[in-house]
């Protein structure tokens, strides 16, 4: 008895203390990234500094993340406070007004935001998302294969040479393939950087009356190509590789060349993870017909749903999260080498950042070469790169993805892919209505 | 209860008396009811409206359209093959092996309760956990077990999950349930009369002559509960396909379930997933009817 008075007793004390310190929580969801995992780490030190709030997480994979904020948005669940979004979302929820606009204050310089990303996540001039870390896509190579087979990486090459040298290099008996690509089904695995391989070879998702072009001549081309090269000079098993997959392999030195996101770069060249730090260098991604959408731009964002009770406990902490003071909290907690890149010209700016960071340069050029409302040589009714910033775009770039990894694994044609997606993209864009 | 009444019960009273023990009843047969039906009518009445989360500005009756849209879907005929195909093959081999090792299992010998245990385990692995298992350390063309042994034979190692999708998830799910098919089957067999079996054998039939006119007659109304079952549970197979091969590459291995989760999640259109979830209902019903016509001849 007398325990559980004393058990009691202790329950209403901390009950009372919970209602003392009466903190606003706030429920982030977000990305299990390296950067974010970071940042939940170094949440801390924005608790100590803002008592009244409490932060409480919920890290998640990025296609769980996805199915997760989405039908929590779309249907107004209000589970989350804060979410993490793609810069797909945020211009599609900014729109339908399902995002609460960004105010930010003199100390926070939205100005110093980069200008690709800023234009990606506003609407109208309004910032919907801040963006916490964005990325292009470029060529990573080993300088040493490069060498020995006589090869002088331009700074922009063609696919054309990229196929050349990839040949050269080839030698899966001492475990090098010529070229690693993404094959992993999924709008942002092998969708990404196909749209980018068919920006460059002069295609586009929609015409302007907004039919899909995948049975065009562009896309037969580009798609052939990739199918060709990875056949040739691709390590085995490619239609089951996406970033991760890829990222061992090159890092176990097996990947001759590899366009991806321009944050691998941080990891290849870091010596505790990869074999081959010292021999990685880096350009701009390919092009073939014309220059447009030859590299994506992404970035991740922190933005708060409409109707959200704590919006200005949220605003608070995305200021934070994405402000200078971060980035220079990030360097002094783990190195210049390891801060969240691809949101601010200051980072770039920085001395200390571009001795730490080989490829700053390189990334630089990417993410400002990277035009979101302009990326296609026809013109396009749509905004964004490596998609489509349309609701329909997912499931359309998922039936693609589908038909693309089925196309590498050798189970259709290309010819028999392509039309099966020009049939899957006709379909939803009918069903949605943007045309009879 | 009615032992209680009168020997000749007036009207009235017998009336109270079935009125009473229904009366009694309606609150668990309603929650049953409402159970059983609030869930079906949502999904009926989302199937006949426009209702994408990605869209909520498109509203309203949309009539068959979502049906029209799922049974037209290009993945659509290859998935209920699919599913057919994991549905049929699945039944048949558990069914063909659960027998073969409840036979082997059925004469006692030294060890039999723990071979009995090893056998029964796989059923109670979880099913993410089975596809995980196969993914990774049985069918890795790497370093899988399955590759080794290639390997070890000279031969290259099969990248299962590329070249054999839907044959890989029928292995898995054939392991899963295998032991389920062996339980039952070695539990009928244990009522099977042993003096009959004696009998028989004395008056001269053979193993086969035995197990042709004695056991599977024995075993028809457990094989019966087996199918049944099994086709309850396998319509709707979907941890294994996500975990290993994400209904890949194409559509080589999308089944009807993964198919409405595409719908559902990835294309968040709640109306067609709806529409979807109806046709598997149908298609459930369909495949039962055959099954127990199938399986009802051998019975009584």
């Amino acid at each position: 008895m007398m325990k559980l008075k004393a058990s009691l007793a202790l329950a209403f004390g901390l009950a009372a203390f919970g209602a003392a310190h009466a903190a606003t929580e706030l429920v982030i969801a977000t990305v299990n990234n390296g950067h974010m995992i970071e940042m939940q780490k170094l949440s801390k030190n924005f608790e100590q500094a803002n008592p009244d709030i409490k932060v409480k997480w919920v890290t998640l994979e990025e296609g769980v993340l996805r199915q997760r904020v989405t039908t929590d948005i779309a249907t107004k669940g209000g589970q989350f406070d804060i979410m993490t979004i793609g810069m797909y979302e945020a211009p599609i929820w900014g729109k339908k007004g399902w995002l609460q606009e960004l105010k930010t204050d003199a100390a926070y310089d939205a100005e110093d935001l980069l200008p690709a990303i800023r234009n990606g996540l506003s609407v109208d001039g309004k910032l919907f998302a801040a963006p916490f870390y964005g990325e292009s896509s470029m060529l990573m190579y080993r300088k040493d294969l490069a060498e020995k087979a006589g090869v002088q990486v331009q700074e922009r090459p063609t696919w054309t040479q990229i196929a050349d040298l990839a040949k050269k290099i080839h030698d899966p008996k001492a475990g090098v393939y010529g070229i690693c690509l993404r094959g992993k089904p999924g709008w942002g695995d092998n969708m990404a950087f196909l749209s980018t391989l068919v920006n460059t070879f002069g295609g586009q998702w929609f015409d302007m009356s907004w039919k899909p072009q995948l049975d065009s001549k562009p896309w037969h081309d580009a798609i052939t190509f990739y199918v060709d090269l990875l056949k040739n000079y691709g390590p085995p098993g490619s239609s089951a590789n996406s970033f991760n997959e890829i990222l061992a392999l090159t890092n176990a030195g097996k990947c001759g060349m590899w366009i991806d996101a321009t944050i691998a770069a941080s990891f290849v060249s870091d010596p505790k993870q990869s074999k081959v730090a010292d021999q990685m260098a880096f350009a701009q991604a390919p092009t073939q017909v014309t220059p447009k959408g030859a590299n994506w731009l992404w970035s991740w964002n922190l933005a708060i749903p409409a109707g959200s009770k704590k919006v200005d406990a949220a605003q608070k902490f995305i200021t934070w999260a994405t402000s200078k003071e971060y980035i220079q909290l990030v360097a002094k907690t783990n190195g210049w080498a390891n801060v969240p890149t691809g949101t601010r010209k200051s980072t770039y700016a920085s001395p200390e950042f571009q001795k730490a960071a080989r490829f700053a340069a390189a990334e630089k050029t990417a993410i400002d070469s990277a035009n979101p409302t302009d990326s296609t040589l026809p013109k396009s009714p749509y905004v964004g790169v490596q998609f489509a910033a349309i609701p329909e775009f997912q499931a359309i770039g998922i039936a693609v993805g589908q038909q693309m990894s089925s196309a590498l694994a050798g189970k259709s044609t290309v010819d028999a892919a392509l039309k099966a997606s020009q049939t899957a993209a006709d379909r939803e864009m009918k069903k949605a209505g943007y045309y009879k | 209860m009615s032992s209680a009444a009168p020997a000749s019960p007036p009207a009235a009273t017998h009336v109270a008396s079935r009125f009473l023990p229904r009366l009694l009843m309606t609150p668990a047969v309603a929650t049953l009811f409402l159970w059983m039906i609030v869930p079906l009518v949502m999904t009926l009445y989302f199937s006949v409206i426009r209702y994408n989360l990605l869209q909520p500005d498109q509203t309203g009756f949309a009539g068959l359209a979502n049906f029209e849209f799922f049974v037209t879907d290009p993945s659509f005929t290859v998935s209920v093959i699919n599913t057919l195909l994991l549905l049929g093959s699945v039944i048949v081999i558990t069914v063909l092996g659960g027998i073969a090792l409840a036979l082997l299992i059925d004469e006692p010998f030294p060890g039999r309760g723990i071979v009995r245990l090893l056998l029964i385990a796989p059923f109670f692995v979880m099913p993410t956990v089975n596809a995980l298992l196969w993914k990774h350390m049985m069918m890795n063309p790497i370093y899988g077990v399955l590759a080794q042994v290639w390997q070890f034979f000279g031969a290259a190692p099969v990248d299962w999950l590329t070249e054999w999708p839907l044959w890989s998830v029928i292995v898995m799910v054939a392991w899963q349930w295998l032991p389920f098919a062996t339980l039952i089957f070695m539990t009928a067999l244990q009522s099977l009369n042993r003096e009959q079996l004696e009998a028989a054998q004395m008056d001269g039939a053979n193993y086969l002559q035995r197990l042709r006119f004695m056991v599977l007659p024995h075993l028809g109304r457990s094989i019966a509960v087996v199918v049944m079952i099994e086709m309850i549970f396998l319509m709707s197979v979907f941890a294994e396909i996500f975990t290993t091969t994400g209904g890949g590459p194409g559509d080589a291995s999308t089944n009807v379930a993964f198919l409405i989760f595409k719908q559902a999640l990835l294309n968040f259109d709640a109306g067609v997933a709806s529409a979807g979830a109806l046709f598997a209902v149908v298609l459930a019903n369909i495949a039962a009817v055959f099954m127990i016509r199938l399986v009802g001849k051998n019975l009584d």
